[in-house]
């Protein structure tokens, strides 16, 4: 079994990057490996609630996080500076998640086998 | 050691395609081995058999198909990312009316489970993106 | 257990080599490509942070990515030049490879 973080760093609309990455974990779900989720920088932004694409005419992909618990992957990290750099709380993002100080996330990043970032 | 090598981004809009070909011809030409290479997000489009860049200037899928071929390697893309930039091969033409097939010789269409394998299967994933 | 870290935006308009700088881990290896080989030079306005980093990692920068931009002298005595076949050599030495774009 291979340990595989996913670091996402990218805003959700502005690139296709956040949703086609969002498949590959689905993917790496089904795979049994150990899979952590991390995000920072703007990656965070995927994770926030209220979002509404109506307007745009594209797809909202963020009720799929919602899924993730289902698929097994329970480990969702974000960087507490990511957040308060982005005026954001816990309370505004639309899973539950846990919060890693930077030098948390640091050594996180040294426990991985497999570094998979979008 | 065993390579997998993800690309991420469009050839022509960005390096990242040309630094994993000369990456990849180093480590070949050290013996190490390149498992696959997956073509994800707008990196699908090195696939497509109809890029025409003018001829002062190098053809990154031909590059890509004699590599893997002197090599044995696979050319990966993602089928998801494919089907929407329209990078087809015949049996998905087929299967969604379209008139033609673009995919280039050497290239195959693939699950995104091909990435994982590689990850699993490699020793080192190398991304390349954009 | 050592990272090799690859960066392959310009610090001038993107976050990544700074992210990259504030997750990585003492010892880790920092490898500019691309783009990222702005943030290798001398005499810049980021070569302060470049110098900072020295002191916890190691540097390197891809020759071939300095020549073609015409800065091979503009780049930092302290970060090691490679080429490609460095570059190989770099993702066999550390134990793992985490890319920043």
């Amino acid at each position: 079994m291979k340990k595989i973080l996913f670091i996402q760093r990218r805003s959700p609309y502005g690139t296709g990057f956040a949703k086609e990455a969002l498949d590959a974990i689905l993917m790496a779900s089904a795979f049994e490996q150990e899979i952590s989720l991390v995000f920072t920088d703007d990656g965070v932004w995927q994770l926030k609630n209220q979002q509404d694409t109506k307007t745009l005419g594209i797809k909202n992909f963020s009720p799929t996080f919602k899924a993730l618990e289902l698929y097994e992957v329970k480990q969702i990290y974000v960087e507490q500076m990511a957040l308060e750099q982005r005026g954001l709380q816990i309370e505004d993002l639309i899973i539950p998640v846990t919060v890693l100080a930077t030098a948390e996330l640091r050594q996180l990043i040294q426990q991985h086998d497999v570094i998979l970032s979008f | 050691m065993k390579f997998a090598i993800l690309i991420n981004s469009a050839p022509f809009s960005h390096q990242a395609s040309d630094t994993a070909y000369q990456f990849c011809q180093a480590a070949l030409n050290k013996g190490h081995l390149i498992h696959r290479v997956f073509f994800y997000h707008d990196a699908v489009y090195i696939g497509s058999s109809l890029m025409c860049p003018p001829q002062d200037e190098p053809n990154i899928t031909v590059h890509w198909q004699n590599l893997a071929k002197q090599h044995g390697f696979d050319l990966a893309i993602c089928i998801a990312a494919a089907l929407r930039r329209g990078v087809l091969n015949e049996q998905e033409a087929k299967r969604y009316g379209k008139s033609s097939a673009n995919l280039a010789a050497e290239f195959k269409i693939v699950g995104l489970g091909q990435l994982v394998e590689a990850c699993l299967t490699a020793d080192r994933l190398m991304v390349f993106g954009g | 257990m050592s990272i090799l870290h690859t960066v392959n935006k310009s610090p001038f308009v993107n976050n990544s080599l700074a992210s990259c700088l504030r997750l990585a881990a003492q010892g880790d290896g920092i490898l500019l490509i691309e783009d990222g080989v702005y943030g290798g030079l001398n005499h810049t306005g980021f070569t302060p942070e470049l110098e900072q980093a020295l002191a916890n990692f190691t540097l390197y920068v891809l020759q071939p990515d300095l020549a073609a931009r015409g800065i091979v002298n503009q780049a930092h005595p302290k970060v090691q030049q490679i080429d490609y076949a460095g570059f190989v050599d770099l993702t066999v030495f550390y134990t793992n490879v985490q890319a920043w774009f």
